[in-house]
């Protein structure tokens, strides 16, 4: 079977487990986020999402010079991924610092 | 030696985006969390220019330019945004996500049929799954945002025996999925090109019966999606980095949607399926003859500014009027005559998880003031007044004493318990869930109609007149 195959493969396997832990690590370090703060928390966990955007600069950087089909991909991948990323910290960090002042 | 520092910048990223989200977890220290998020970003990014390559061409022109243009884009948005509109902007941000995956897939695909790379079958299924995940994210969360918005009603894109049409696409969706990846590589691109406009309709179709107060429970779903799609496409480019930040956003969408849908009381599948659908038209009758009491403008500036207590539930309606800003004003009149005024947040209140803290918070209102559905229901019963702005069925009492109600079971606030209520509304009309509110006919509940914004305003200026 090939999906044995690659689970058997050394560096897949260790992916694997890296998967399986990062899902309880999350749900750990998440879980006991206060409702004040959920949208914030949505908006910058939106913006970690964008880490997307390293696969398309992988995939422009591996890209022949005159592939314009994978670049031009590329290009869109990387400016959807920025406008996530850049938007999402920057807004989050405008909402968070509004939660800062206190009495 | 370099790729032993790329390596190390990739952990200390990592490790960035765990600790960024922990400190996120609480409110003195989330600005901070964020920074940190930022910066494991901003290390990823820089790192992966510099991952050493078999094939590397640079392009670093097409990059930087991409990073530039959309990095403005972004920028720009976020600082323009109204927090009203919070919940369009992380729609549309997750679905940017969620199309930055499908953009990949389909170019790693593109480039395996073009025999450009090689593909296990292990990995040609996780691509797959990835343009699937991150398809639905995409088209899910424009809809998301095109209701959000207003430019799309709820009627105008559900079709007729749509759950059935829903199904019918996702098993289309599944076995294409199926027949692309036996194809394995061969046989050209048509049947790739047809799977990913399925799934993109997929997309739209998944979401167009979600709607109203379900709101926020479909964001929080499209984002853990935007994630696990990250996370998928991660494990395509064997980037660990991706693999950790695309699955602790799918941790938090996942925790938020399962949050809200308990708040609610319903089952995911139940507001996937869409609607309270046909629960509400067997409650008529009953209410048929009783009267609501009302209130004058003068009354209630008269009980505000003399009781100890007040509390206030927003609701969506408070966002709809930009009434958040009067509200604190009304607030701080009460305060300086030594009023004790809180407000109590009901976890779907508004379109988005927490919606109703960032307005507050826009307004200046600090968040020790705001209180939880626990905290709120054990205060309630010590409340003077307590006056419900633009909320409706969070407060309905139906969801504890009628077992036949559709929201029956669903945690509300006990407004009730307190001594007197007043609900600011425009009309008598039902909720989101369609039903009558009991609350509205109690001896010690009196409306106010009207416009939020325009109703504070008269309160605010009679109070100063005391």
């Amino acid at each position: 079977m090939d999906i044995v195959q690659f689970f058997n493969e050394p560096a897949n396997y260790l992916l694997v487990f890296l998967l399986v832990f990062t899902i309880i690590l999350g749900f750990e370090v998440i879980s006991k986020v206060p409702t004040v703060l959920h949208t914030p928390l949505m908006s910058g966990a939106n913006a970690i999402s964008g880490v997307v955007i390293i696969g398309a600069i992988l995939l422009i950087r591996q890209a022949a010079t005159d592939d314009y089909f994978s670049l031009g991909l590329g290009l869109i991948a990387i400016v959807l991924g920025m406008i996530n990323v850049v938007g999402g910290f920057a807004v989050t960090d405008r909402m968070l610092e509004m939660f800062k002042k206190k009495k | 030696m370099l790729s032993f520092i790329i390596n190390i910048a990739y952990l200390v990223g990592a490790v960035a985006f765990v600790w960024g989200l922990r400190l996120l977890g609480s409110p003195d220290t989330a600005r901070k969390g964020n920074l940190y998020a930022a910066f494991g970003m901003a290390l990823a990014i820089l790192a992966t220019f510099f991952v050493p390559l078999e094939q590397d061409n640079g392009n670093f022109g097409w990059i930087l330019g991409g990073m530039a243009g959309g990095g403005l884009i972004g920028w720009l948005a976020a600082k323009r945004v109204k927090m009203t509109d919070m919940p369009q902007l992380v729609s549309i941000f997750n679905g940017l996500g969620g199309a930055c995956a499908v953009v990949l897939a389909y170019a790693e695909i593109a480039q395996f049929y073009a025999g450009a790379r090689t593909m296990s079958s292990g990995e040609s299924l996780i691509v797959l799954v990835a343009l699937l995940i991150g398809g639905v994210a995409f088209t899910g969360s424009l809809l998301a945002y095109a209701k959000l918005q207003g430019l799309v009603w709820d009627k105008q894109v559900i079709l007729p025996r749509h759950q059935l049409i829903n199904m019918i696409l996702l098993l289309v969706v599944i076995v294409l999925g199926v027949v692309v990846f036996l194809q394995d590589g061969s046989g050209g691109m048509t049947m790739v090109v047809i799977f990913t406009v399925v799934t993109l309709i997929y997309g739209f179709s998944f979401v167009a019966p979600i709607g109203g107060a379900d709101m926020p429970v479909v964001i929080s779903l499209l984002n853990s999606f935007t994630g696990l799609s990250a996370a998928a496409a991660g494990l395509v480019y064997g980037n660990n980095i991706m693999l950790v930040g695309g699955i602790l956003v799918g941790a938090s969408g996942t925790i938020l949607t399962v949050l809200m849908c308990e708040a609610m009381n319903r089952s995911l599948f139940n507001v996937v399926i869409g609607g309270f659908g046909s629960a509400g038209s067997t409650q008529t009758g009953d209410d048929g003859d009783q009267v609501v009491k009302e209130i004058g403008n003068n009354d209630l500036a008269i009980q505000l500014f003399y009781s100890q207590s007040v509390m206030f539930v927003p609701g969506y309606g408070l966002a709809v009027a930009q009434a958040q800003k009067i509200l604190k004003e009304v607030d701080d009149m009460l305060e300086a005559n030594g009023v004790d005024v809180k407000y109590a947040i009901h976890p779907v209140a508004g379109r988005m998880p927490g919606h109703m803290n960032v307005l507050l918070a826009e307004a200046d209102v600090p968040y020790p003031k705001l209180l939880d559905l626990e905290d709120a229901n054990a205060a309630l019963p010590n409340t003077d007044i307590v006056i419900i702005v633009g909320a409706n069925d969070v407060v309905n009492p139906a969801a504890e004493n009628e077992p036949g109600s559709p929201i029956y079971g669903m945690p509300v606030l006990q407004v009730w318990k307190a001594k007197n209520t007043v609900v600011i509304k425009r009309s008598m009309s039902p909720g989101y869930a369609g039903i009558q509110n009991p609350l509205f006919f109690h001896d010690n509940n009196k409306m106010y109609f009207g416009d939020a914004k325009a109703k504070l305003q008269e309160v605010a200026a009679e109070i100063k007149n005391l």
